[in-house]
């Protein structure tokens, strides 16, 4: 079986500091694999050369068992990769709707078309209804993005990252910022896509990662550690002391 | 060849004084991310305060700390009560608002001087010529201004390289945010960043007071040509800006010199005069595109 | 709702109220006017095609003088050349039909603006604004340099270009043709605004990060904004060329760069019509300024940096905010 995402030998470096430390980890396809670790170990560095908006110094990058390590992130994309970000990255002028609907523009192809209104697009404006309806965010379509609540915009998030119709999504910390109601509601989502779209999640809440996660990574310092089944990553010691040890004298 | 030396030698002394500008800059960028265009009207202000103290008293020398004085001045009032409310704002507002104090400047300064170029008479000591070689007569005062020129660049190269203030100048260019997360007053770093580019600039435009016309509107042409040694060097890098201006400087002399004689083995005189320097004009220009199509980010920034 | 309904009667009731200005500046007067008008419009023309690229795209540029200038000297240069009867090197007719002109300018400032654009286009932020500032600064020297076309002293058009079947000669009829040209300018840039191509354009302002991440390979779409803005300009210029009956490096000057920002600024960043209303306030406030005292760009100069620091949104902003329209 072709991993959806299969990632050799990844090496970044920033000047002296070494953030990305020869790390290999797949995706196979219908799973869900989560990335933990401490912060500052390279999680979303991580991700960023996924996408290609960092450059890796070393390693390779398949996607469905195709090359995509020096592709162009628009060209990534174009491939059924999409992600999420931490700190929301949307567009604040337009609406929720408009967001989603962009997306979809981008996805049909090239938007070298200057005559015709785009906010009388119907095809665009239905199909970016039914990804808002399916994150729950449908009755807030014509609201600016600036207006809504933390939780409204991951959810958003969410829906714009699906409108690219991804194969594969990473997704950098979804639950962050939630409260307990929303994580619950997040967790439900993602559950729901598992057999649409594969995941890499990088995610904090471990109530998260243990309900969604079919195996687990743990990055301490740019380097996996360890990768296993829910239960080998929860009593594999060398976890425990780097992280989850730690972890729980946080909470 | 001592032709050619000499010609050289112009060009250094034009790449110390553009470097004087940019260095000044290319920090501002830099570490504050924003662009001043009344760099320029400092320079003018040091000039025109420089050269009128350096008439009404009679002593050159008095003229240098006037024309530091002045510079400081404008430039603390600048950053004050301009480029402060302006940090966190786009470049547009930034390009406009300091569109407007050029126009201020230059308009208070034919206000106040009348639109006759100044004329500086440089000192006896500085007023001469040396045999520097065989055959190679160059006047002291040009040598004065490159040997000024690279002090000031030693001094900044200690200072960035040697000092607590360099090291934050230094993190500062790289990244901003770590400067502030390291709980430095980032507002008084601001402060004499801008100052330290203030003063320089305004020492560049007294010490062109003998060579060139103190006149409004020698701070914008300057500026421009500043501007494409930033992009060339790497915005942010004063050792880029330190290279870019020398080959720059040097550049722009040789292509000046030469040129229209070139030219005029092809065409005939007054043409080949005109395109010759119109060509040489442009050429500065051209190996910014160069430098912009192998090395976007400029030739001293590494490339991440 | 409300706002739906209002616009299309205010842009009617301004449309009405530009065909009758020539004629209103007649009977009381005023021929001045007129003249007033086509710069008023010549140069929204050339600060709506800025503000393409800067108010929807978020592209500073500082060069924009330079594809103006380029438009002016299009009908400059093929004006010479048909008056002398030599054609330009050697084989390209000259001409003096607007309707052959006004193409030519469009199409070679757009090729002016690919190749400026796909250079400085490589980077962004500070650098951008530099290096646009600095190209046009080069195409002002090659100008002054050359000799041929007037050099330092530009080009004199001793007539305006002709357009068959109306007398180009009569002031009237030029402010009613720049009129024509200038309400299909903006119907056309109305249509792109709001164009899927639109559309990536003002994405790519609000973030470049998200459109990439959504699949978007920003370089093309900003190079195309860059390239229809400089048409704008370059049809503006040419308009100018006509009307002053006159192309030199002024036109290109970096000052008249700045001049195109202040205009956009005053108006309001990033609104269709802004940049009209701009230029007007701009032009009319010259005037007057002019007429008070020689210094009057220390005047405008003060303005400018109280409308940069204190106010958001131009003179639209402004007004809208002292009638209490919008907190």
């Amino acid at each position: 079986m072709t991993p959806v995402l299969n990632v050799k030998g990844m090496v970044k470096r920033f000047g002296g500091l070494l953030a990305t430390d020869h790390v290999d980890i797949t995706v196979n396809p219908g799973e869900i694999h989560a990335l933990i670790g401490p912060n500052g170990a390279g999680k979303t560095t991580l991700i960023s050369q996924l996408m290609g908006e960092l450059r890796q110094n070393e390693g390779t990058i398949e996607l469905d068992g195709v090359p995509i390590t020096s592709l162009p992130t628009a060209k990534r994309v174009s491939m059924g990769l999409a992600r999420t970000f931490q700190i929301t990255c949307l567009l604040p002028d337009y609406t929720v709707l408009d967001n989603v609907a962009i997306a979809i523009q981008v996805r049909q192809g090239h938007s070298f078309r200057f005559w015709g209104n785009v906010r009388h697009a119907q095809e665009l404006r239905q199909s970016a209804r039914g990804f808002l309806d399916a994150v729950g965010l449908g009755d807030r379509a014509g609201e600016l993005v600036a207006n809504l609540s933390h939780g409204e915009q991951k959810q958003l998030e969410l829906a714009v990252a699906l409108a690219t119709k991804p194969r594969l999504l990473l997704l950098d910390e979804p639950m962050a910022g939630l409260g307990h109601v929303e994580s619950q509601q997040m967790i439900e989502m993602l559950r729901g896509l598992r057999n649409q779209v594969s995941m890499l999640l990088v995610e904090h809440d471990m109530e998260a990662v243990f309900a969604l996660a079919d195996r687990i990574s743990v990055l301490v310092y740019g380097r996996i550690i360890a990768t296993g089944t829910v239960d080998e990553i929860r009593d594999n010691p060398e976890v425990r002391t780097a992280y989850l040890g730690e972890g729980d004298e946080l909470c | 060849m001592t032709l050619f030396l000499e010609q050289m030698l112009n060009g250094v002394q034009f790449g110390v004084m553009l470097f004087l500008l940019a260095a000044g800059l290319t920090l501002i960028f830099g570490i504050m991310g924003v662009i001043n265009l009344a760099h320029g009207s400092i320079y003018m202000i040091g000039a025109y305060a420089g050269t009128w103290v350096a008439a009404e008293t009679g002593s050159f020398w008095l003229g240098i700390p006037a024309a530091l004085a002045a510079a400081a001045v404008t430039g603390a009032a600048i950053e004050f009560l301009v480029v402060r409310r302006l940090y966190g704002r786009d470049h547009l507002d930034q390009v406009l608002a300091t569109f407007a104090l050029i126009l201020i400047f230059n308009q208070t300064i034919t206000i106040l001087f009348g639109r006759q170029p100044l004329f500086v008479s440089m000192p006896d000591v500085l007023g001469g010529s040396v045999e520097l070689l065989p055959g190679l007569v160059y006047p002291v005062y040009r040598i004065a201004i490159i040997a000024v020129g690279l002090l000031v660049a030693l001094g900044l190269y200690l200072l960035i390289n040697k000092t607590r203030i360099g090291m934050l100048v230094r993190a500062g260019s790289t990244n901003r945010e770590m400067v502030r997360a390291l709980g430095v007053d980032i507002r008084l770093l601001y402060t004499l960043v801008f100052g330290l580019g203030a003063l320089l600039a305004g020492l560049a435009g007294f010490m062109a007071g003998p060579i060139l016309a103190v006149q409004v509107g020698m701070g914008e042409q300057i500026l421009i040509t500043t501007f494409v040694v930033v992009v060339i060097g790497g915005v942010g890098s004063i050792r880029g800006a330190f290279f870019a201006s020398l080959i720059l400087g040097v550049v722009d002399t040789g292509l000046r010199a030469y040129l229209p004689g070139l030219l005029r083995q092809v065409m005939v005189g007054p043409e080949a005069d005109a395109l010759g320097a119109g060509i040489s004009s442009m050429g500065i220009y051209l190996l910014m595109a160069i430098v912009l199509l192998i090395r976007p980010k400029g030739l001293f920034i590494r490339n991440s | 709702m409300e706002k739906t309904l209002k616009r299309p009667v205010l842009l009617a009731g301004v449309l009405i109220a530009l065909i009758a200005l020539p004629t209103v500046a007649d009977t009381t007067g005023y021929a001045a006017l007129t003249s007033l008008a086509t710069r008023v419009l010549i140069y929204g023309i050339a600060a709506a095609s800025l503000n393409f690229v800067l108010g929807y795209g978020g592209m500073v540029s500082f060069g924009h003088a330079a594809f103006f200038g380029i438009g002016g000297y299009v009908v400059g240069i093929l004006y010479q050349h048909y008056s002398l009867g030599e054609p330009l090197f050697g084989f390209i007719p000259g001409t003096n039909q607007l309707l052959i002109t006004i193409p030519v300018a469009l199409v070679v400032s757009g090729l002016m603006a690919a190749l400026i654009g796909a250079l400085s286009l490589r980077t962004g932020g500070v650098q951008f604004i530099m290096i646009t500032l600095a190209f046009a600064q080069m195409l002002f020297f090659l100008f002054v340099s050359l000799k041929t076309y007037g050099g330092d002293d530009g080009l004199i058009i001793r007539r305006a270009n002709e357009l068959p079947g109306l007398n180009m000669r009569d002031k009237q009829t030029v402010y009613y043709v720049c009129l024509a040209i200038t309400v299909a300018f903006f119907f056309i840039l109305w249509r792109i605004v709001n164009s899927r191509f639109g559309n990536v354009i003002v994405g790519l302002r609000q973030s470049e990060k998200r459109m990439a991440a959504i699949g978007l390979p920003a370089y093309r779409y900003k190079l195309m904004a860059f390239v229809i803005s400089g048409m704008g300009c370059g049809l503006a210029g040419a308009l100018m060329a006509n009307f002053l009956r006159y192309a030199s490096p002024d036109m290109i000057h970096w000052t008249k760069s700045g001049e195109l920002m202040v205009m956009v600024i005053l108006g309001g960043v990033g609104t269709l019509f802004g940049p009209l209303l701009g230029a007007a306030v701009f032009i009319v406030l010259e005037s007057i300024l002019a007429s008070w005292t020689e210094n009057w760009q220390l005047g405008l100069g003060l303005i400018l940096l109280f409308v940069v620091l204190y106010t958001q949104g131009g003179v639209q902003g402004l007004g809208s905010r002292l009638l209490g329209r919008r907190a």
